[in-house]
Order: C-alpha cells, then structure tokens, then sequence
C-alpha cells in the first residue's frame, strides 16, 4: 500500500461530501419535479452515488448489487410501470384532502428535524472503524458475506427466496386478466363489421410532400379533413388538425402543372414519371 | 470523516422519502420514496458495520435489498390492478371509504 491514511481518509471524505451532496439533490428532485418519469431518474441518480458511497464504505458487494438491483431492475421496473400507466400522469395541484399539504410540510420537517436531533445526541465522534480485518480473514469482502450467508444466516437465506417466489407468482396473479366472455370468433367478428358503419377498410392517413406521419389525417374530395383516417389512439393525443394546409397544397399543385379542380381532386399527368 | 457523518446523511435522505410520502399523491412516486427510506437505512446498516468492524451490517442491508425487490414488485402490480380499474394512480383516488 503506497496510499497514506491521511490521503485515504482526505479521498474518503472528498467521495462523502461529493457523492453525499449529489444524492441529497435527487432525492430533492424526486421529491419537486412534477412529472413520475423525472422523478424515477432523480431516484435512480440518488441510488447510484449511494452505491459509490457504500463502495468508499468497503461494501464492493453491496456497490455493486445496488447498482444492478436498484437501478439496474427496480428503476426500470418502475419507468415500465410509469409506461403502462402513461408517462404525462403527473401531479395535480387540485387538494382531494382538504388541508393536508401544511401538516404534511409540517410533519414532515418536524420528522426531520427530530431524527437528526436524536442521531446527534446519541452518536457523537464514532469511530469509522475498518473492515479490513473482517474481510482478511476469509479473503474478502464477497467471501466473508458469502460465509456470513450460507452459515450463520442460511434460514433467512432461504425465506428469502420463498418470499421472491411467492411475490412474483403475487405479481402473475394480480396482472393476469381474467376474460368473462368468450372471446369473438371470426366469423362473429366480420358480421359484427358488415353491420357497423364501415364495412370496408377505414381510410388510411394522409401522404403529403412534408408531412406522412400515420397522425395527418387524409383529405377528402372537398378538401375537408377525414378524422376517421387517423388512428384512433393517435387522435386522443390531440392531432393538429390543421396540420394539413390546403393552402400549402394548392401552392405545391400550381408548381407542378397539377390540376386541381373545384372539388381539390387533383389529376396529375407527371406524377407517374416522378416516382 | 466520522460515522456520525453517514448517519446524517441517512437521516436526511430517510426524512426526505417521510416528507414525500406525505406530501405527494401519485401513488408511483409515493413507492419511490419508500424506496428512498428503505436506501437510507441500508446506508445506515453499511455505515455501521463499518464501525463495528465486522460484515453482519452488510448482509442485513443486502436482506433489506432483497425484501425491497420483493416488495416493489408486489406494489407494482397493485398501482397496475389499481390503475385499470379506476384510470387513474393517485392515492387519493379511492378515498370512498372516508367517513
């Protein structure tokens, strides 16, 4: 070891103040940010500059397991959620409960203030200790927890894994989605469409010069627009309607000798040589 | 740097996540902030070990890791069940059972 103490305790303090500052921030930015999704990737900043801190706290293992575990799976377990759920489903202002944001403000800098108070008196000038030892004696920090594990702790190591198990068939049951009808053949399937609306295929989306996104609704005949060309779900977003400009597609038609007629349908000899 | 530091540090992040779970109402980010409270004692149990100088703290901390997975994947898929029936995540959603 060429590394002094005092150089190691400085580089173990510079980490702390460091990596301690940037992990008190993400929790304050997964606490404010309105939006889940910032809020996930506030948490999982958090989550990782602990994982460099419990490195600096010689737990390698644990580093590592919380980088994998935690940010590795549960954030992205939690952004799939957010996905399933809708991303935009942020916070509302509105108070469902009346009056409870003041006591909330309140209770919660009291828990604050109190827990840091007791902690300050109880623990004052602790040691930081070493792990050294304990991690020589097996010949490391993986193989001292791994001894500590399948020995002394093995019963707790087994529950453990009942309790994965049991959660993730937990898991299976509650998102399994039960069908109470049969479920529509084909052949009820296409009576069902001959006696609807439109017996035939629904109009595609429009295709224009700048815009053939599957959300620019086509144009009719009369220059009018179709909603019934845009998907569906397309058109919960909102679509600008106004996406389409007719003005634009007159100005685009007279560069090209196109023809349009009254009605906007256009005949157009040279598009064929075009494409 | 003492021990006393990394407790502190533990008990800002701990009271945090209390602050957000009261505070907030997306029941997503109310998950998120006991994944915060759960953190800040793993932090705790490293820190402690540390002092003591042996390895038992790091295997409860790695424990608590385990019954978080556990508990996060359970949570979900109730905010999921919950979220198909009544299109909406927030905790405040169901409060027909007040009064």
């Amino acid at each position: 070891m060429t590394v002094t103490l005092a150089a190691q305790n400085a580089g173990e303090a510079a980490v702390f103040w460091i990596c301690g500052a940037l992990a008190v921030l993400g929790a304050m930015g997964m606490l404010f940010s309105r939006k889940a999704v910032h809020s996930a990737l506030f948490l999982a900043m958090t989550m990782i500059n602990l994982a460099i801190l419990y490195v600096s706290l010689s737990a390698p293992f644990l580093g590592m397991v919380q980088v994998i575990v935690y940010t590795g799976a549960i954030m992205m377990l939690f952004l799939f959620v957010l996905m399933v759920v809708g991303v935009d489903s942020s916070d509302s202002l509105i108070e469902t409960v009346k009056n409870q944001r003041a006591p909330a403000i309140l209770f919660g800098l009291g828990f604050g203030v109190l827990l840091v108070g007791i902690l300050g008196q109880g623990t004052r000038d602790l040691p930081v200790g070493s792990l050294e030892e304990a991690n020589s004696v097996t010949g490391g920090n993986l193989q001292g927890l791994a001894e500590l594990i399948f020995t002394q702790y093995v019963f707790a190591f087994e529950v453990t894994s009942t309790l994965l198990i049991t959660a993730a068939l937990g898991a299976m049951i509650l998102t399994h989605q039960q069908h109470y009808e049969p479920k529509a053949t084909q052949r009820e399937l296409s009576q069902a469409r001959f006696k609807g609306p439109h017996p035939s295929a629904l109009p595609p989306p429009g295709t224009f010069a700048r815009h053939n996104a599957v959300d620019t609704p086509a144009l009719l005949p009369d220059g009018s627009v179709a909603e019934i060309s845009v998907p569906r779900p397309m058109a919960l977003r909102e679509t600008p309607v106004d996406r389409v400009d007719v003005e634009e597609v007159d100005e685009v038609a007279a560069g090209h000798d196109i023809v349009v007629d009254e009605l906007g349908a256009a005949t157009d000899d040279t598009s064929g040589e075009e494409r | 740097m003492t021990t006393d530091h990394y407790i502190a540090l533990s008990a800002i992040l701990f009271s945090l996540g209390a602050f957000g779970m009261l505070f907030r109402r997306n029941a997503i980010v109310v998950f998120m902030c006991v994944e915060l409270m759960l953190n800040a004692s793993n932090l705790a149990f490293v820190a402690f070990a540390r002092m003591h100088g042996n390895l038992e703290g790091q295997v409860f901390a790695f424990f608590t890791m385990v019954v978080a997975a556990a508990e996060v994947v359970v949570g979900l898929a109730i905010i999921v069940v919950i979220f198909r029936t009544r299109r909406s995540a927030s905790v405040d959603e169901p409060s027909l059972l007040r009064f």
